[in-house]
């Protein structure tokens, strides 16, 4: 592409990643989540794509990272699940909540502003989503990259 | 024929959207204990202030769990498909 369009990739693309990791780590505050943040993350995989030509992405993207991101990720959320189960909880249990430590903060009752540090694993499990579907997307984005025709320079 | 009977489907579909759509009343949802007792009590049973949020992950974490698997099945079945034959230049197929 252009070198506007590269120009305006490498200005936007900073501000999308903080910007899903932001709807990520926010999930149990404001709208959003796992799901929402990993896949505006994911669209900065395709503003590369769209901005650079295929050589390049192949470069700078890998794809080793991205199939570990998303196994890591699922394995977090089931390995999260099952440590309830040791806290003496149900599978799912929330073993993090009131707690005190790691986002164990109790919340109150009613509106409120809210606090990063409360909702028990909630932040946990959507960090682990937000990971996974960032790999899966990425993925899928360069599965269909491979098998374009010709070149998009 | 075939214009005619589409055209007979879609009357038959506009009127019954047009004459039953009136009828529903806007804003009022049935009476159910499920939405009352999430919004009384999800604040301090899931810790989230964002109660949809709460939901899904706190309450409803198996449907979470099934989303996800359901996601990297369909990352395993689209490497499938995209792959290529023999080629072993492109990195980008999947192994």
């Amino acid at each position: 592409m252009s070198n506007l369009v590269r120009s305006g990739a490498n200005i936007l693309m900073p501000f999308i990643l903080v910007f899903g990791f932001y709807i990520v780590v926010h999930g149990h505050l404001t709208p959003g989540g796992g799901f929402q943040g990993g896949a505006v993350i994911a669209t900065a995989v395709v503003l590369l794509m769209v901005a650079y030509s295929r050589a390049e992405v192949r470069a700078s993207i890998s794809k080793k990272v991205l199939k570990n991101s998303e196994t890591l990720g699922l394995l977090l959320f089931i390995g999260t699940a099952l440590l309830a189960l040791t806290a003496g909880l149900a599978f799912f249990g929330n073993w993090l909540l009131d707690a005190g430590t790691l986002f164990g903060t109790p919340v109150a009752f009613g509106i409120n502003p809210g606090d990063l540090n409360t909702g028990g694993i909630i932040p946990v499990l959507n960090i682990a989503v937000g990971i996974e579907v960032l790999g899966a997307m990425g993925l899928l984005l360069l599965a269909m990259l491979g098998g374009m025709k010709g070149d998009a320079e | 024929m075939k214009n005619a009977l589409r055209a007979v489907i879609l009357v038959v579909c506009a009127a019954a959207f047009l004459l039953a759509g009136p009828g529903l009343s806007f804003g009022e949802p049935a009476y159910t204990d499920m939405d009352d007792y999430m919004l009384l009590h999800g604040q301090e049973e899931t810790g989230s202030n964002n109660i949809v949020t709460g939901v899904v992950f706190d309450y409803r974490g198996f449907d979470t769990l099934g989303e996800a698997t359901v996601l990297f099945t369909v990352v395993l079945g689209a490497g499938l498909v995209f792959r290529r034959l023999g080629k072993k230049e492109d990195e980008y197929e999947y192994e």
